[in-house]
């Protein structure tokens, strides 16, 4: 009996004391975590889109909930003013979901720039949309309207050839942006302007 | 007392190196040693993790009970690997997400429960320690040199550089799976070579 209550005794202990030190550390590394994802998973595209801004999009991002998610928004500084909101949005690709970042330029509203963030798309078909800048350059300067969809869709974007699923959902996410900027005009121009 | 100090650290290097002497803890060496890089961060992980597990092992030597022991042992494995990845994920992101899943794997890696089971439990902490950094950096190196192996032959880099120039035509079946078990087989052969002598 006695041993039983040692061991039991030792292994809560020993247990709490790990959870308690576990706890600790990861709401001391969370902030950076949360940095070091966004560097190296976003980042790339956000500095693509981005490139030229005078700030740094990463640094200065807020966080908005709309339709019940929390969305993170990053700001770029063009000629010192806060012009350009980006934010992800997702397409179904012909391998799965694919993350596409969409730029937004709130003085001009047209689309700043797009760039794809995660994607499991066949490697020199659908990848493509990730790795050649010629296909997403397409969306820069782009009204906000039907116009970003593929050609035989009704807009103003050339498939890539070989990968019009691909090249759809990376249409489809950044019709999905633009529909949410349009939804949330206020509040997200509101908050890009405060930087 | 037989060992001294030196000698507990030194037989980790050679006479006990995990992955081509006592061959454990083969599911990180197979899986990761695509590269240089790879391999030495996967074992600076595992040397931090079984410095710390022997230590605390050896410190609460005579308090654990026996009959709970491997549940205590997994449990400061765990929370030790769990730390890893937290400060992994906070300071070397790149790193973290090539090695993914296999650094909590690092929790069920018997060399890390051999370590504590057989040897951290019945010596005393300076000794553990020891033992820890002899077979966490024995384990460090076979890693790097099979990943240098790996990456030479089917990648033509080191570290990332460029070694045989642009004429090289890249063994890629050395980066894929099956090229680790061979690279790993002609390590063990040239190690039971060397030591047969």
């Amino acid at each position: 009996m006695r041993e039983m209550i040692k061991m039991v005794i030792v292994v809560t202990v020993l247990a709490s004391f790990s959870g308690g030190l576990l706890a600790s550390v990861r709401n001391g590394t969370k902030e950076r975590i949360e940095v070091a994802q966004l560097t190296f998973v976003k980042g790339p595209a956000i500095q693509k889109i981005m490139e030229g801004s005078s700030n740094d999009p990463i640094e200065d991002r807020f966080s908005l909930t709309i339709n019940d998610t929390e969305m993170d928004f990053f700001v770029g500084k063009f000629d010192g003013k806060p012009k350009t909101v980006a934010f992800e949005g997702f397409g179904r690709g012909y391998g799965g979901d694919m993350g596409v970042m969409v730029g937004i330029d709130i003085e001009k509203e047209t689309v700043h720039g797009v760039a794809v963030t995660t994607h499991a798309e066949t490697p020199g078909l659908g990848s493509l949309a990730a790795d050649d800048p010629g296909f997403v350059s397409q969306f820069k300067g782009k009204p906000l309207d039907k116009s970003v969809k593929l050609t035989q869709d009704g807009g103003l974007i050339n498939a890539l050839g070989g990968a019009t699923v691909t090249s759809r959902a990376v249409c489809n996410a950044a019709e999905q942006i633009v529909r949410l900027y349009e939804e949330n005009k206020e509040q997200i121009s509101e908050k890009t302007k405060s930087f | 007392m037989a060992k001294t100090l030196t000698q507990e650290f030194v037989k980790g290097l050679w006479e006990e190196v995990p992955p081509f002497r006592l061959v454990l803890g083969l599911c990180p060496v197979l899986a990761v040693t695509t590269t240089v890089e790879n391999g030495i961060g996967m074992g600076i992980a595992t040397t931090f993790v079984l410095v710390c597990a022997n230590t605390l092992v050896s410190l609460l030597r005579n308090i654990i009970p026996s009959r709970v022991r491997i549940a205590c042992f997994i449990l400061i494995i765990a929370t030790f690997v769990t730390l890893v990845e937290l400060l992994m994920q906070a300071f070397a992101y790149p790193l973290f997400l090539a090695l993914g899943i296999f650094i909590p794997l690092i929790v069920v890696n018997c060399v890390v429960l051999g370590r504590s089971e057989a040897f951290a439990s019945k010596n005393r902490p300076i000794n553990a320690i020891a033992d820890g950094l002899g077979i966490g950096i024995g384990f460090t190196l076979s890693l790097g040199a099979l990943g240098a192996v790996r990456e030479v032959l089917g990648n033509g880099t080191f570290l990332g550089m460029e070694v045989f120039g642009p004429s090289f035509v890249p063994f890629t079946f050395m980066i894929e799976a099956p090229g680790a078990f061979v690279g790993l087989g002609l390590m063990l052969c040239i190690m039971n070579f060397i030591g047969k002598k």
